[in-house]
């Protein structure tokens, strides 16, 4: 516990300087803090002041009462109970509001970071493990927020101002609680360590139940052509079993940890009352002090529970933002110059200068590549996955930068580029044509902010794809659904093309489909191609064997170097690997990777 | 607002604990221990103050003639009762809560796995997962503050019949500050849970705008969207800070309320306390009694309120998982077994629609066995449908699909799945080994016959190559096959067990062609040639087949041999397309 505890400060530390937000709230914390243990304390001590001033016993038994002493502690009771709730309240408004917009900080800083971050940390981390950064763990912290916290800023005081109250009525039976107290603190800490362990399982259970939910739900027309209903649902089954067992587990040590305060707490009560009685006199112990002792004490199970219940809640919030922070740690290695040089209009040359790339946790996927694009030059790389063509396409659009050497175009280095000018000069249409979920419309602007329906109309007329637009169900104004799902992928890269257009870029860089596309689409996209890559410089990820034929320069990527250029005819004569990639295309025309596995 | 009225809650909760009395009655009796010792609690108090810190302190009396040690031995038991009752209260109550939820992901994984194909194609996979996770938890959420609500009724009726014994003037301080109490709870429960509900909506809204922004990170990178994405997700951080600081708000006025009451209760016991004392009524212990008592119920009674608070989320909850668990079985059929000999498939008249929509209308075809038929058209013209009908994933409109002259919903489903295989052009593999993926746990397929359909597949060659060979674990949580591997897998998935008829539904795609030719070669010339339907897109395969079935808009508009079929000019121009495509 000694290390994470440390991790937990470390954590703590950095989060606050990574949220200057919360320094407002600092000071509320303590107002808080102190204001809900006066209110606490205030009634335990009237009653000892009633009891000991207020009230005196008669020789007949009978108890004669000070009513306008009673009556006055009462009141002033009463005052301080209401005045300190008040600003207890206050205090946790303005406690609450700081919080929330710290978090509301870190996760939109959070987000930025993930978009600054180069293409090359996007490929290692998933976009899940990011998505989780921004919502799933940030939701922990904001739970702490919700509830945890009250615990740890009323907690503490309300225990020191206890422990100094009956310190105040005598300082030996404050060493009684202590002491009864003590064995509190190992015991819940023994919990706790069981309970993380509970937790950690418990997770699992539950990623494996829906991982294996999961199966059952994709699987489901597998499942139902070959009847195998009997051996998912028994995994399901079982994994159910599992998540129930995990339950228990989690259940037994919460089961524990509440009852360990109370048990104490009354052990303490037990012993400060039969210290108290017995060792009255050496103590100077009153009636009302004792009292007030015991109801002091009492008071105290309330913040210890709520500290013990509150640890695996903090223990989350506290692993979350660990994570964030570690996110907004990762450094973002494409920095855009300021202000940065801007390239002609037009079409632009390509000069790759002895570049070379890897991933942060991966060998080299490039290694000294030089190629000289000349501007207006119409380029197909082919090569076999993992070959580094779609890497050296990528850091021409500066997705990433290299590890060494430079790519500069029109003559000019890529990271001396105002990125703007870099934005509307270097186009790349991804294989993987991502739409938002707006219209077709809107998703064409995107390709340049500030387009007008004029310009719009303009592209899709360049492209000849207005029979195209008019077939969908609502023209430009179709829902494209979420990433586009409406369209198909052919479609998809359609919309993709016409963005481009508007976009008018000196630099098209095309990454061919891979999948199935239907005869007509394919005829569609073959044709906007051809119309977009009229007076700009092209190049081309080839999947086809006619898009390398019709290229002026083919480029043969082989184990992240350039291993053959030429044109098609030359390259195929010379029978080097293009000879071979081309002999294994021709008896295969829809998919390409599969050359490898014959 | 009707859901939350007292007797549907009642309604609820009944229907969910009923199948599991047994641990829920031990919460409930470890709830009323903790009551009752709580109540105890503050009497033994009481009286020790009376029977010995006021005569020892003020009266002068010897402590012997006190019973000190053994008030000083009851709080301890008594505590150790109620703690008892705590840890029974909250184990058994999760427990209750658990056995609910494994009944519910059993009940909703039998659903998910039985009810024919349509209803996951009227459903979203995450909605059908969320089921399974937050709902079910959400539905439960409600019984683990329920035994300990109940209890404070308990409590609370105790309490006040030990005050009312007490004195009942002072009682009457109770009876006006519980039902206070009660009622701010009501109000803030309310008044939370529709910022609450708010604040969850909030939270959805986040994460998909972040969801689709780093799903489309690479397209946000190209057209320079990164400052637009921040501003788009800014805007629902900032709605969600602002429900979640309302929130904020109410928690903060009503907990200082709820916790003050209290203490101001208290405040009122101490001058009405002693005026009954001056007047002899009652003794300082009996005061301190009430005090502490007043102190000790404020937290269950909010507990109450928990309670109230996951009543409504409860039941939105039983809601959602009410479109699964309602959704009826089909009646069982009359489960005959698959006529020995060579399967003949007969499809009959078949129409297939969807609301208005007609996909398929009166469509006939024949496989033969041992014939080899490819079933071809144009995207969108009903040639997948057809396969799921025959895969009983769709139940006809009209028409009658029959295996050797038994009509297919007369089947035992497991036999036809003997009989019939399908693959599919979406090679759906399970997180389980290549051999485990292939065998499917289905009777008679080992190793042997597993290593023969992979070899017929012509994944034998790259199975062998994986890390483990075909103990590899493949599919969403294991190793990334490519799409043409995968495709593979699944084909042998579909020729291990000896089929007598296989549909390949567009099965090979992304498989080269010539390996293609090799698969289908391999399955023709094997001994018992399985009779075959193959949707093909292309030219190679179809020439393979003895027949063509061309099916256009939803009707079987000509069929023949591949040559015959050329003079229909649709057919030609479909065929020109293709090998277009191919030639590329």
């Amino acid at each position: 516990m000694a290390r994470s505890s440390t991790g937990a400060w470390d954590t703590f530390r950095r989060g606050i300087k990574a949220s200057p937000e919360l320094k407002t709230g600092l000071a509320a914390t303590l107002v808080m803090g102190v204001a809900a243990a006066i209110g606490r304390l205030s009634i335990p001590i009237a009653l000892q002041r009633v009891i000991d001033t207020g009230f005196s016993s008669n020789a007949d038994g009978s108890t004669s009462v000070d009513m306008a002493r009673v009556v006055t502690l009462a009141l002033l009771a009463g005052a301080a109970v209401l005045v300190s709730t008040s600003i207890a309240a206050t205090a946790q408004r303005r406690l609450v509001r700081s919080a929330e917009s710290a978090i509301k900080g870190l996760r939109t800083r959070a987000f930025d970071h993930v978009h600054r971050l180069s293409l090359a940390d996007h490929v290692d981390t998933s976009s899940g493990t990011f998505l989780a950064r921004v919502t799933s763990d940030v939701e922990a912290i904001a739970r702490f927020v919700q509830h945890g916290l009250f615990a740890w800023t009323v907690g503490p005081p309300i225990i020191v101002g206890v422990l100094t109250v009956s310190a105040f009525y005598s300082w030996q039976l404050t060493i009684v609680v202590i002491l009864t107290l003590a064995p509190t603190v190992p015991l819940l800490r023994w919990v706790q360590r069981r309970q993380f362990v509970a937790y950690a399982e418990l997770r699992n259970a539950v990623a494996n139940l829906l991982g294996e939910a999961n199966e059952l739900i994709t699987g489901a027309a597998t499942i139902r052509a070959y009847g195998v209903a009997d051996r998912v649902d028994g995994r399901v089954r079982g994994a159910a079993l599992r998540r129930y067992r995990a339950g228990l587990v989690r259940n037994r040590y919460n089961a524990a940890v509440y009852g360990v305060g109370d048990l104490f707490g009354s052990v303490s009560i037990a012993a400060v009352f039969a210290v108290g009685v017995w060792q009255r006199e050496s103590l100077g112990l009153t009636s009302g002090a004792l009292v007030a002792i015991l109801f002091l004490v009492t008071i105290l199970n309330t913040p210890i529970g709520e500290l013990a219940e509150s640890t695996d809640e903090t223990q989350e919030a506290i692993a979350g933002w660990g994570k964030v922070l570690e996110l907004l740690d990762m450094e973002v290695d494409v920095t855009e110059p300021d202000p940065g040089q801007h390239l002609a209009r037009g079409p632009l040359s390509v000069d790759v200068e002895g570049v070379s790339f890897s991933y942060r946790t991966g060998g080299l996927v490039l290694d000294e590549v030089s190629l000289h694009i000349d501007a207006g030059a119409n380029v197909a790389i082919v090569g076999q996955t993992g070959s580094g063509k779609t890497t050296l396409a990528k850091l021409m659009c500066r997705l990433a930068d290299p590890t060494a050497g430079v790519i500069r175009l029109g003559g000019v280095a890529l990271p001396q580029v105002a990125s703007a000018s870099r934005l509307a000069s270097v186009r790349m249409v991804p294989q993987d044509g991502f739409l938002f979920a707006t219209t077709l419309r809107e998703n064409i602007r995107m390709g340049r902010p500030g387009a007008s329906e004029a310009d719009i109309a303009q592209a899709v007329a360049q492209l000849d794809m207005q029979d195209w637009v008019a077939s969908l169900p609502a023209g430009l104004d179709t829902e494209v659904g979420s990433r586009g799902s409406n369209l198909s992928v052919g479609e998809r890269q359609l919309a993709a093309l016409i963005r481009a257009a508007l976009a008018d870029p000196g630099l098209l860089i095309l990454d061919e489909a891979t999948s199935a596309v239907d005869p007509a689409t394919d005829q569609a996209l073959t044709n906007a191609i051809g119309r977009l890559s009229q007076g700009r410089t092209v190049v081309s990820i080839a999947h086809r064997l006619a898009t390398a034929e019709a290229a002026d320069v083919v480029v043969v990527c082989d184990q992240g170097r350039i291993v053959e250029v030429g044109n098609h005819d030359e390259l195929v004569n010379a029978g080097g690997v293009y000879g071979q990639l081309h002999a294994a295309w021709i008896g295969n025309t829809r998919n390409r990777e599969e050359a490898r596995d014959a | 607002m009707s859901d939350t009225s007292f007797t549907s809650a009642a309604r609820l909760v009944r229907s969910l604990i009923r199948p599991h009395l047994k641990p829920f009655s031990v919460a409930v009796f470890g709830s009323l221990l903790y009551a009752g010792g709580t109540v105890a609690g503050t009497i033994i108090l009481g009286r020790a103050v009376d029977d010995v810190v006021l005569p020892v302190f003020d009266e002068g009396a010897s402590l012997a003639d006190t019973s000190m040690a053994t008030w000083a031995i009851l709080i301890v038991v008594v505590a150790i009762v109620r703690v008892a009752g705590v840890g029974a209260r909250r184990y058994f109550a999760g427990m209750t809560a658990e056995q609910v939820s494994l009944r519910f992901r059993r009940d909703l994984s039998n659903s998910y796995v039985r009810l024919p194909m349509e209803f996951h194609r009227e459903r979203h996979p995450g909605d059908l997962l969320a089921h399974i996770d937050a709902d079910t938890e959400k539905v439960t959420e409600v019984l683990h503050p329920l035994p300990f609500a109940l209890a404070a009724l308990f409590m609370v009726i105790f309490a006040a019949m030990s005050v009312v014994v007490v004195d009942l003037q002072l009682a009457l301080i109770g009876f006006v500050v519980f039902p206070i109490l009660i009622g701010m709870n009501r109000l803030y429960s309310k008044r939370v849970e529709v910022a609450a509900t708010a604040q969850q909506h909030a939270v959805g809204q986040v994460t998909s705008v972040a969801h689709e922004s780093f799903d489309g990170a690479l397209v946000v990178k190209l057209l320079g969207r990164e400052s637009h994405e921040s501003q788009r997700f800014e805007h629902e951080a900032e709605i969600l800070r602002t429900h979640r600081a309302r929130v904020g708000d109410l928690r903060a006025l009503f907990e200082s309320g709820l916790d003050a009451l209290p203490s101001l209760g208290i405040v009122g016991v101490m001058i009405a306390g002693g005026w009954r004392v001056n007047a002899g009524a009652i003794t300082v212990g009996e005061l301190v009694q009430v005090a502490a008592l007043f102190s000790a119920l404020g937290f269950p009674v909010r507990v109450f309120g928990y309670f109230l608070e996951n009543v409504a989320p409860s039941f939105a909850g039983r809601r959602r998982l009410a479109t699964v668990l309602d959704v009826a079985f089909p009646a069982p059929r009359a489960n005959l077994k698959v006529p020995d000999g060579p399967l003949n498939l007969s499809v009959r008249g078949l129409t297939v629609r969807y609301g208005d929509q007609t996909v398929l209308s009166d469509v006939d075809l024949d496989v033969a066995g041992g014939e080899v038929v490819a079933l071809v058209g144009a995207t969108g013209s009903g040639k997948s449908t057809l396969v799921d009908a025959i895969a009983g994933l769709i139940e006809p409109s009209d028409g009658d699909i029959t295996l050797s002259g038994v009509s297919r919903r007369d089947l035992d489903p497991p036999d036809v799945a003997d009989a019939v295989s399908f693959a599919f052009q979406e090679a759906f593999l399970f997180a389980d080994s290549v051999q485990d993926n292939v065998a499917l746990g289905r009777d008679g397929i080992g190793a042997n016959e597993v290593n023969a359909a992979l070899s017929m597949a012509q994944a034998a060659t790259f199975v062998a190559q994986l890390p483990d060979g075909s103990s590899t674990v493949v599919g969403e949580r294991g190793l990334s096959l490519s799409g043409g591997q995968r495709q593979r897998v699944a084909l042998a998935r579909a020729l291990a067990g000896s089929p007598r008829l296989v549909v390949l539904d567009d099965a090979t795609s992304a498989v080269d062609a010539r390996i293609e030719r090799r698969i289908l070669d391999a399955l023709h010339s094997s001994p018992e040639a399985p009779g075959m339907l193959v949707v093909a897109h292309r030219l190679s395969t179809i020439k393979l087949a003895d027949r063509v079935v061309f099916i256009k808009d939803g009707r079987v508009v000509d069929t023949g041999p591949h040559d015959e079929l050329l003079t229909n000019p649709d057919y030609l121009a479909l065929a020109t397309a293709y090998e277009q495509a191919e030639d590329q």
